[in-house]
């Protein structure tokens, strides 16, 4: 019980917060299922260019039921682009946090397990790579590399790790002196048991809350890379690119970048609900 | 406390070398730098002879040295694109990030401050959910959209708003709200959290007992020792809010450092990318470096460890 409040307030608070973290899991589902039935929801091809139709307004702003929401400045439907443009963010956001998962767990784990000079270059790795500005470098490696999702993918993730490190550091500290961590090395586990069996999974609760932090981010960040025109290529429709190509049109018919931004800000608002439903989970079990 | 001071300016230092041959390699990455100048149509003679005329064909250390070296005592090289010394060009264009950077992070901490200080003093309230939404919403909020947003409801619609460009310090409004938006949920986060955790400390009881006011116990008790996290954030929030500037200069035509960095990436002149990525690291160095030292400064416990 929490002291001075009344239970039913409480239970009120808990429900509400409930609500909030099933709101989250459910845009995020959604999404998710658009994505990956996005040939089978598309009412139109999403690369199929109609010059006829250009920037034809939504259905109930003008447009024509055909175009449900209307169609980009080459008359490719742009509901069609929406929902293929999900599969493009789901896929940057879950590949990129595997990836930067798995660098930022490996550096955090093995610096807050052995302490001493592991840790110290461990800290001193996650330093440099915090100094190093994110957008400007990511930006940097496209330009040079040039545009692709894979590429995309792959700078986010050896970026994106920082958090991943900074948290399993810490919380490996914490289980590291543990009795069961002494009872494994007292039975003769070997280290990668302990540190993959007995050590991971304590931790492993704790990385899930970063690891929905970090696919929001990842998401945005690719709208941002694409926005400025070096993330994902063009025709690929993510909802970054669409907004940089929406951007010309959107004094006369601001619908243009209102749809993608809109479909973003939803879906990272989504994954941060889920993400703090977590957290409050976890600070529940703790107490 | 001089040992800590040292122990960090080491550090500082160390992460300052390794920053500088990050930002050096990332520009040989293609491999090749001088092809990548030349673009997709130049033939192998146009290589070669940028190749040769910009240094390119010297060992990658004889590069590096070089350059560092120049870089030590001001010459940052010269720019592609302007035929011009890279300095030159970031100092005419460093005080305008600058300024973004600092009046967004003022907005920032006018905002976020007073917004965490009442949703901790009502913890659990309808009002405290209420400010923790606004933060979620803000944290999923793309900056530029944000950007393109306001530049269609304030620069088109109302016209009250300059919408592109520095004529006037008008022209800052907009950017700075919008760079603002990015680090209010994390300071507003903090100042609740430290608030929350200061209201229900034994000094504070204390001071109840005494008899305070209750304003009196919230910003002369409390809030003292709930700020120290939220300054030595806001210092590292700046680092990153200039790093963030390239989006938001890019969106309302801003001709600061990030724009620079912009078109720049965008149009091969590396020289300038190079000295862009070395300036706002040194900057982000710089900054947690006194965040530290600050920190350090009001609490001696910290330099123990």
């Amino acid at each position: 019980m929490i002291p001075g409040f009344e239970r039913h307030e409480v239970a009120g608070v808990l429900k509400l917060r409930h609500l909030a973290t099933a709101f989250g899991g459910l845009i995020v589902g959604v999404v998710l299922l658009v994505g990956i039935f996005a040939p089978l929801l598309a009412p139109h091809d999403p690369f199929a260019q109609d010059l006829m139709h250009r920037v034809v307004p939504p259905a109930w702003m003008g447009g024509s039921p055909a175009n449900w929401l209307g169609t980009d400045q080459l008359g490719r439907d742009y509901l069609s682009r929406l929902i293929y443009g999900a599969r493009i963010s789901m896929l940057i956001g879950i590949l990129t946090v595997v990836t930067s998962g798995t660098i930022g767990i490996t550096l955090g784990v093995l610096g807050g397990f052995f302490g001493g000079r592991m840790d110290d270059v461990v800290m001193f790795v996650i330093t440099c790579r915090l100094s190093i500005p994110l957008i400007l470098v990511a930006l940097t490696v496209v330009a040079l590399l040039g545009s692709s999702l894979t590429l995309v993918i792959l700078t986010l993730g050896l970026l994106l790790w920082d958090r991943f490190a900074v948290v399993a550091r810490t919380t490996t500290m914490q289980v590291r002196n543990l009795d069961y961590i002494a009872a494994a090395r007292a039975s003769g586990a070997s280290l990668a048991h302990i540190l993959l069996r007995e050590v991971l999974p304590n931790i492993l609760s704790h990385l899930l809350v970063v690891a929905t932090l970090e696919m929001a981010l990842a998401i945005l960040l690719e709208a941002t890379l694409s926005f400025l025109g070096l993330g994902v290529p063009s025709p690929l429709p993510s909802w970054g690119l669409m907004i940089a190509e929406g951007k010309d049109y959107m004094f006369f018919s601001p619908w243009v970048i209102m749809v993608p931004g809109a479909a973003l800000f939803v879906l990272v608002l989504g994954i941060n609900l889920l993400g703090d439903g977590l957290r409050d989970l976890l600070q529940a079990e703790r107490v | 406390m001089l040992i800590f001071v040292f122990r960090r300016a080491v550090l500082a230092l160390l992460v300052c070398v390794t920053v500088l041959v990050v930002s050096f390699a990332l520009t040989r990455l293609s491999g090749d730098l001088a092809a990548s100048i030349a673009g997709p149509n130049a033939t192998a003679e146009d290589v070669a002879i940028i190749r040769k005329n910009y240094g390119l064909d010297r060992p990658l250390t004889r590069q590096f040295a070089d350059w560092a070296e120049a870089a030590a005592s001001g010459d940052l090289g010269r720019s592609y694109l302007y035929h011009a010394p890279v300095a030159g060009l970031i100092r005419v264009r460093l005080p305008v990030t600058l300024t973004l950077g600092v009046s967004g992070l003022a907005i920032a901490l006018a905002a976020a401050i007073p917004l965490g200080i009442l949703a901790a003093m009502r913890e659990g309230s309808a009002i405290d959910r209420g400010i923790m939404l606004v933060a979620l919403l803000g944290q999923a909020m793309p900056s530029f959209w944000l950007g393109l947003t306001l530049i269609i409801w304030f620069g088109l619609n109302l016209q009250w708003l300059p919408i592109s460009g520095i004529e006037s310090w008008r022209g800052y409004i907009l950017p700075a709200i919008v760079l603002a938006f990015s680090a209010i949920p994390a300071l507003m986060r903090l100042t609740r959290a430290g608030m929350v955790d200061a209201l229900s400390a034994d000094y504070i009881r204390t001071a109840r007992a005494k008899g305070l006011s209750r304003s009196k116990i919230v910003l002369k008790h409390a809030l003292r020792n709930a700020a120290m996290p939220v300054v030595s954030i806001a210092a590292v929030q700046l680092g990153f809010m200039l790093g963030g500037s390239i989006v938001i200069e890019t969106v309302f035509a801003l001709p600061g450092i990030g724009y620079l960095a912009w078109e720049s990436i965008s149009k091969n002149d590396f020289p300038v990318v190079q000295a862009v990525v070395m300036i706002l690291a040194l900057f982000y160095i710089g900054l947690t470096l006194l965040a530290d030292l600050m920190n350090a400064v009001l609490d001696p416990r910290l330099r123990a460890s």
